[in-house]
């Protein structure tokens, strides 16, 4: 009767303990603190190497000289330490780590809030601070408090115009951006089944906008056949009975396109009840819709169009580039007038490429739409790629239609 | 880990966003979060912190893991947050840089003193005393080192 967090923890919902990572990483942001307090801490040793990882996502390439200057150093670090380093454009750290690197089981910390993606795989994986994360470089350990957790039961299939990301928002709207704090969320139900490992990174992805400590999905055949594409082989999981502290029942047949309205993730409206609200830039990536499955299905839907506003379409990695190149997916997009970035977090962060301007409208794929995130006194709507797609090529939100 | 300081009242679910905004990220000068803290929120508010305990709503702290926001009050001369709860990350955060936070529902006290003992456990306002939830022995003796990079720094 245990949840699977406290089966890889090894220890009881809300007891603190002291326990060994797997994996940690850093990216360009998080990691210039990390080495800082690392350094304050005497810099003395790393635990392992191969399982730190430090990989450049968030200003790439550098924004300014500033930027550039912080960036050198941290690169220079991570190579002359042989740690686990991917540079520019490799991609965003969650996807990277996504392809082919954590496995079931594991305990994975990131020093980014959606390190919490990763719990996809059946592994506890959790975002930490970056002074956290410095004693993990140090001692390649750190303290948990067990959490308990809330079960997200999915029924049936997605179906019509609707996502894996309408199924987040859902959620999302229903817990509030509270709702899970402290908490991990497990994504149990016959449903689970019915649902890629695209989508599974997408669900638990949106962990962190209810304050859970993660989201997690219990490795089955999906999670092996994926994971052996990459050349790793991994079991699957028992699922056991348990007791949540709370549970939210989703048909998935029943959820439609939703919209996230700004400044809070956890607002959720039909996109119905917005159509035809004006939007100035549309931005389809990230961490939450950057992936593969994200840009064919895009690319679907303006093939052979024109869209009607400005929109930036960034691969969430260079794996996930490569691919969409390969099969003409990015070459559709380019066609339809979208503006393609270097892979990574792109404009979602409001640093570079892509800042919308005051009182400008953003319909965005990523998970965060607070106050002057991607530019002040912007505003930010979030939704499906399908969304976005359709409302790209009208200038306005507009509800998908049923491909 | 006692303290005391006057209180500066903000609203619920206050994001790291808010606290300090990305576009000052860039940069190890702490100085200049400590300028721009809140800046979006209310642009007058930075100066009042020093010697304040900020006393807010729920889920202080959510959004971004970035540890800038608790540095900015740190720096700012922040003394402690008390709020019903806080955001998890924030609340590793903080306690690792020194940052006392206190949790606690102590209301709207615009302007009035609050003294707090961690070690103790306990929280007062206006003459009135509540316990709080011990932290435990470990995060109290990262808080008195001043936060974690002091306290492997001397730890051998
Ligand atoms: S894509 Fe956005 S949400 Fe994801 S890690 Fe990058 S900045 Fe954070």
């Amino acid at each position: 009767m245990s949840s699977l967090s406290e089966r890889i923890l090894g220890a009881r919902a809300g007891e603190y303990i002291d326990r060994k990572v797997d994996r940690a990483y850093v990216h360009d942001g998080t990691g210039v603190l990390t080495l800082e307090a690392w350094k304050g801490m005497g810099s003395r040793g790393l635990f392992d190497p191969s399982r730190i990882s430090v990989i450049f996502d968030h200003i790439v390439p550098a924004n300014n000289s500033t930027t550039a200057t912080l960036q050198h150093e941290l690169r220079e670090f991570a190579k002359g330490s042989f740690l686990h380093f991917s540079d520019i454009g490799g991609g965003i750290c969650h996807q990277c780590m996504s392809e082919g690197v954590v496995l079931p089981g594991e305990v994975v910390v990131g020093a980014d809030s959606h390190s919490c993606t990763l719990g996809a795989f059946g592994a506890f994986a959790t975002g930490v601070g970056a002074t956290d994360m410095a004693a993990i470089w140090l001692t390649g350990e750190t303290w948990f408090k067990v959490p308990h957790s809330i079960g997200i039961r999915l029924q049936g299939a997605i179906t019509g115009a609707a996502e894996a990301k309408d199924v987040a928002l859902a959620y999302v709207g229903q817990l509030g951006m509270d709702g899970g704090s402290y908490k991990a969320l497990e994504f149990i139900g016959d449903g689970t089944g019915s649902l890629c490992m695209d989508d599974r990174l997408l669900l638990c992805n949106l962990a962190a906008e209810t304050g859970a400590k993660t989201g997690m999905f219990y490795a089955d055949d999906i999670t092996v056949d994926y994971l052996a594409r990459y050349g790793q082989s991994a079991g699957e999981q028992e699922k056991e009975p348990c007791d949540y502290v709370q549970e939210l029942e989703i048909n998935l047949a029943d959820v439609e396109p939703l919209i996230a309205v700004p400044p809070r993730v956890d607002t959720v409206r039909a996109v119905r009840d917005l159509a035809g609200l004006p939007v100035d830039q549309v931005f389809v990536g990230t961490c939450t819709n950057g992936r593969y499955s994200d840009l064919a299905r895009f690319a679907c839907m303006v093939r052979g169009n024109k869209v009607a506003v400005r929109t930036i379409v960034v691969p969430a990695s260079r794996e996930v580039m490569k691919e969409a190149i390969r099969t003409g997916v990015l070459t559709d997009i380019v066609e339809a007038g979208c503006s393609i970035g270097t892979p990574g977090c792109g404009p979602c962060l409001g640093a570079h490429m892509g800042v919308i301007g005051e009182g400008e409208v953003c319909l965005s794929t990523a998970n965060r739409n607070f106050r002057n995130r991607m530019g002040i006194g912007g505003e930010i709507y979030l939704a499906s790629v399908a969304t976005a797609a359709a409302t790209a090529l009208e200038g306005e939100i507009t509800e998908p239609g049923v491909p | 880990m006692r303290g005391k300081g006057r209180a500066v009242c903000l609203g619920a679910d206050i994001d790291t966003d808010v606290i300090i905004a990305g576009r000052y990220l860039r940069t190890k000068d702490r100085s200049i979060w400590a300028k721009h803290v809140f800046e979006d929120l209310d642009s007058d508010l930075a100066p009042r912190l020093s010697g304040a305990v900020i006393v807010a709503g729920k889920n202080f702290g959510c959004g971004s893991s970035r540890e800038q926001a608790a540095i900015a009050l740190k720096e700012a001369g922040v003394i402690a947050v008390v709020a019903p709860s806080f955001a998890r990350i924030f609340f590793r955060n903080a306690i690792n840089i020194g940052l006392a936070l206190i949790e606690a529902d102590l209301g709207c006290p615009e302007g009035e003193t609050v003294r707090f003992d961690l070690e103790s456990g306990w929280v007062e306002l206006g003459g009135k005393r509540s316990r709080l939830r011990p932290l435990s022995p470990h995060m109290l003796d990262i808080l008195r080192a001043g936060g974690l990079v002091a306290y492997w720094r001397v730890k051998r």
